[in-house]
Order: C-alpha cells, then structure tokens, then sequence
C-alpha cells in the first residue's frame, strides 16, 4: 500500500474538470472553482457563465488583451469565446435561478450529508457576512458540485450530519471534490464514488462526519505522469 | 428640445441630498461611475444609503466616500472582495450598517422596483439565515422567499455612449447593475465616456432607454 496522498487544489479542479461533460454550461465560482477552467477538456465545448453577465467566458486576458470592462466574477479580466453573449445581471441570475444552467461548482466550508451547504459566514466573531452570487447558484443550477479541503486546517472535518456553519443553502449538494476523496450526496447519506491512493475507506471514515456509503466498486483517485489527478 | 446634458457634475448632483439613499452601478471595478462619486464626495452629501453590489474595494468610489464618514448604510451582496479594507474597518467599528442580499436577489429587487412590481417570492436563501423574519411559502415541493422590491432616490450609473435623450449604451461587462439601477431609482444620473447625437445609436439596440435616465455628464467633464 503506498502513503495516501493529498490531493492539490488544481488536482481536485482536475477531478472536477474531468466530470463535466461536452456541452455543458458551467457557473464557477470565486476561488478554488476558477482553476477547474484551466483543465476543461479542449475537445470539449463548453459555455461558462460569470455572474456578472458574461456567457461564452474564455480564458483570462494577459497584457494588452485585459480590458477592464471585462472581468469575471473574481474579478480578473478575462476573454471571450467567438459566440459569447452578455447580458445585465437580472437576466444573469435568471439563467441560473431559472435552471439553465447544468453544473453549479462553488467552494465550501461545510457539506452534511443531507445536501446542505454552508460558504458563505463562519462562526468566527469578526467574520463579515458575504454572500455574493452563492445562494442563487446554489439553488439554480442542475448539478451543485463543491470543492473544499476534507477536514480544516486544524483538522476538524468538513463533511457533517449536520452543518454548523449558517447555511448557503437547502439540499443543494449533488458531490463534493475533496483532497482525499469525491463523494456524492444521494438519498440525504454520502455515497463514497472514488477515494485517493493509498487510503482505506476506515481512514477517510474517521475524518467523515457522517456516515459513508459506498455502493458498488469503489473507484481510485490516483496521479498520472505529469502529476494530473484521474479517477480509475 | 430634451436635453438632459448636463455640463458638469457639480450641475448634474447638486439634487443630491443629505441622507439620500443612491444606487452605485458596477461590479468590481467595471461599470463603476468612478468620476461621479468622486465628484459627489467633493460636494459633501452625508448620511448616505448606498446601495451596489460591493462595499467599496481600494481607495476610490465607494471606498472613499466611506473612508470620509459620509455613508451610514451599505446594502450590497459581497463587501469583502480583495482590497475592501475600508469598508471591513467602518463596518467593524460600527460606523456602517450592512445589509447582505444574495446578489440575484439584490439584482431582481431592483429589477421589480422598476418594474413597478410588488414583493416576490424566490428560491434564493430558503432554509437559511436571509429568510429570517420574512414570509415563506412551499410550491409543489420548493421553498421560497417573500422579498421586496428596492427602489431609491438617486442612482448613478456608468455608461459608454448616451444621448441627449438619455438613451445608453454599455460595452462588454460594464453593463451589470447599471440598467436596472436607472429604471429603479427616482431620479438617475449617467456619466458617459462619449456623448453621441440624438439617432446615432440603433434603435433595436439600446440598452437603457431615455424614460429611464434624468441627467448625463461627461465622466471627463468637470468645471
């Protein structure tokens, strides 16, 4: 058995990318999600939304190409693919409340196993309230993927029975991308998809707040090559 | 003839007075009517409810007005991007009040004030710490949100091309908030990076009509 490893952010991004297929239209959030553009597969025609009214968004503008009119929701000037629209923001939130949007991926602080997400307010006493476009991508789109560490820095975990932090959102979860693992939400339990090299699912367990389910074959994250991250 | 030319900004917000509430169009630094804030810190109007999408970030717009105790209350969507300093301080000394709106539903008050529409009711925030205090309602198995619309005395928009009319024109993602602001505020100011004649821009293409728009000034022009 070789160490566990522990996935990088652009290795979980990569997971991600992999599960988004051709044609799809996809929201990424501020963040961790930004990365997933940099692994999208290139055969692959995909239309990703910004919240502030871009569809159609390409890669991020460098030099003389940045044109400060046109940014994406982390604010870094971007590019457009030849077909992209934009729009102003109501009819912006409108493709996202109103369904159009297939996958949703957001950063996370807290995913319980009934679906509820928490990434917007920490319980910490100076923390300013910020909700942003969360909550409206939360309940829009088909398909809400999050991307988080599994446990915290200090070690406490990410993945509940329940959410401690206040919520973003309702049963919104469909999976979670982890350091160690990818985990779906399905029927309010966590269904264990694929988890890294090297770890047993009695090791991920005991740093799981709840309960995990694996059905099936349980699949395995491991690195290729050049270090990019596939699930086998 | 209408014209809502105004030939400076001081001419264009001088209507502005203490205590007004004021829509701020933008997002991060994009669509932001930077020369007119400035302008308007300069004239000294106080006791200020801003409404836009952030609370500021860097030293200028938003921020700087802030910085200079002008404004009580901010409702936004997200007042911690990179470098909102300013607003983290004011907020944390308690010398602003934050009301935090997801920011489709920031989006679609607005859009409803100016629509002339009442409350409505939203997915957005159902089973969390926005719907405190407000009606819910479950439809064929959903949650909702009652929300209100939010309309306010001024707003202050930034646009790339407008008329003598007060027809507008933005270009890429400046156009955000800015469209719905100009239809829901009472009284709505424009700076414009060109002023171009009345006919010149599409018809079938114009972005925020003239009904929608009370005053346009030049960013650049100032006395």
């Amino acid at each position: 058995m070789n160490k566990p490893i522990s996935l990088s952010r652009q290795q979980i991004a990569q997971l991600v990318a992999q599960d988004i297929p051709e044609g799809a239209s996809v929201n990424l959030g501020i963040g961790m999600p930004t990365l997933v553009a940099d692994y999208l597969p290139t055969d692959r025609e995909i239309l990703l939304h910004s919240e502030n009214g871009i569809l159609g968004m390409g890669a991020a503008a460098e030099g003389d190409q940045a044109d400060p009119d046109l940014i994406n929701a982390s604010r870094v000037p971007v590019m457009l693919i030849p077909g992209a629209s934009i729009t102003d923001h109501a009819t912006s939130f409108a493709m996202m409340r109103g369904g159009r949007l297939d996958f949703s991926i957001l950063g996370g602080f807290q995913v319980a196993c009934n679906g509820d997400l928490a990434n917007w307010l920490t319980d910490a006493p100076d923390a300013i309230p910020a909700i942003g476009g969360a909550m409206d991508l939360a309940v829009g789109a088909r398909q809400v993927l999050v991307m988080m560490d599994h446990t915290t820095k200090s070690g406490e975990t990410r993945l509940l029975a329940q959410c401690t932090y206040p919520l973003t959102g309702v049963g919104v979860v469909d999976t979670v991308y982890t350091n160690y693992a990818v985990v779906d939400v399905r029927d309010q339990r966590f269904a264990l998809r694929a988890i890294v090299d090297g770890m047993t699912v009695d090791e991920l367990q005991a740093m799981t707040g709840a309960p995990l389910h694996v059905e099936g074959a349980l699949r395995r994250i491991r690195l290729h090559g050049t270090g990019m991250a596939r699930i086998e | 003839m209408i014209n809502k030319i105004k030939s400076s900004h001081r001419e264009a917000l001088t209507v502005i007075h203490d205590g007004a509430s004021i829509m701020v169009g933008g997002f991060g630094d994009s669509g932001i009517p930077f020369e007119l804030i400035s302008s308007l810190l300069d004239m000294g109007a106080k006791d200020l409810t801003i409404i836009s999408n952030n609370a500021g970030a860097g030293e200028r717009g938003i921020a700087a007005l802030i910085r200079a105790n002008r404004v009580n209350k901010v409702i936004c969507s997200h007042p911690r991007p990179p470098r909102s300093e300013i607003f983290a301080d004011a907020y944390r000394s308690g010398r602003v009040q934050l009301e935090c709106v997801p920011q489709g539903t920031l989006a679609e008050r607005i859009r409803a004030a100016g629509a002339g529409l009442g409350p409505f009711y939203t997915p957005t925030g159902y089973g969390t710490r926005v719907a405190e205090g407000k009606q819910t309602c479950v439809i064929d198995g959903k949650g909702y949100v009652l929300e209100q619309p939010l309309s306010a005395d001024f707003a202050l928009v930034r646009a790339h091309q407008a008329d003598r009319l007060g027809n507008l024109m933005y270009r890429l993602a400046a156009r955000n908030f800015n469209p719905l602001m100009c239809m829901a505020a009472r009284h709505t100011i424009v700076q414009a990076d060109e002023i171009v004649e009345a006919g010149s821009l599409p018809p079938e293409y114009i972005m925020t009509q003239a009904l929608f728009v009370n005053a346009v000034v030049l960013a650049e022009s100032d006395e």
